[in-house]
């Protein structure tokens, strides 16, 4: 790909084979990791935040290897990750809102 | 000639980035709403059920990692097919792309024998909370990936006929982020609906 062509797509040069398939390595060793933390009792008092770790640091990877965010403009990580955060943000919200807080019953007299 | 053809067919814009992939990273910022919208509506009724089947009577670990593990190959194989097209190599475009539409088709067969199980198992869209919520966030999901497989296998076929080359490679990069973006749901979903208790 000519500088032009390189200048036009916003980007830096892309990692090589090598390195795509050492992310598949590590995305997949990532994956046994939370099958097995899922099937240990002895991690169950760990299991959600480690789950959660393992499961963003595979997002993390994708995004950033495959999806060439850590090559390319950062036009393209603020047009995704604002949205992104957004959406983890209402997540949380709504966790909170529909478990945490206790509903009131307000009884109306017949 | 070649770089000449490019810039013809991907002006110059304001911002000095291609406008379609521009255009295509908001849409997928777009439907990270879309799924985290589906996502968070399950874990706040996931445990909402009043009569089973509950979610450990039917969930299938083995299979679902296998699946997943799939997925992960597939975006493998993508990134290895825009590489191809990059340096011109139609054989290895040809390869990889068919590979990754092999595997998506795969991850979609999987998904099919359980929902059947889960069908035999007395879990549907209408059984219970968890049914409801679990059929339309991954419902969702496999009809993204039937889209993924459909563009995917129209993209090898316009390969194979010649109408793909290297001055094409953002075609088959967008194609590439849109089954990415499958897979890192698919990251999310495997975590947040069959690991998470």
């Amino acid at each position: 790909m000519t500088e032009q062509q390189e200048a036009m797509h916003g980007e830096h040069s892309h990692p090589g084979y090598g390195t795509y398939v050492v992310v598949a390595i590590v995305l997949t060793v990532i994956t046994a990791l939370e099958v097995a933390v899922f099937y240990l009792p002895a991690m169950k008092p760990v299991m959600v935040p480690l789950l959660v770790a393992l499961s963003a640091a595979k997002f993390t990877l994708v995004v950033m290897f495959y999806m060439h965010l850590k090559f390319d403009s950062n036009v393209f990580t603020s047009v995704f990750v604002a949205p992104l955060t957004l959406a983890i943000l209402v997540a949380i919200a709504l966790i909170v809102l529909f478990r945490y807080i206790p509903v009131v019953t307000v009884a109306v007299p017949s | 000639m070649e770089a000449t053809s490019h810039a013809a067919a991907h002006p110059p814009t304001a911002t000095g980035l291609p406008t379609l992939k521009v255009g295509f990273w908001t849409f997928l910022g777009s439907e990270t709403l879309f799924f985290g919208a589906l996502i968070s509506t399950f874990l706040v009724y996931k445990h909402g059920s009043v009569s089973g089947p509950y979610a450990h009577e039917v969930i299938n670990i083995p299979l679902t990692s296998f699946s997943t593990f799939v997925l992960l190959m597939s975006s493998l194989c993508m990134v290895l097919a825009l590489a191809a097209v990059q340096k011109d190599s139609r054989k290895g475009a040809l390869l990889w792309l068919f590979m990754t539409a092999f595997l998506g088709a795969t991850f979609l067969g999987c998904q099919a024998y359980e929902f059947t199980s889960f069908y035999h198992e007395g879990l549907t869209l209408q059984s219970n909370l968890l049914g409801s919520t679990f059929f339309v966030l991954t419902g969702f999901h496999g009809a993204h990936v039937t889209m993924g497989v459909i563009w995917l296998l129209t993209l090898w076929f316009q390969t194979w006929s010649g109408r793909i080359g290297s001055g094409d490679a953002l075609k088959v990069e967008v194609a590439g982020l849109y089954w990415h973006f499958v897979d890192i749901a698919w990251i999310v979903i495997f975590t947040v609906v069959y690991l998470l208790e």
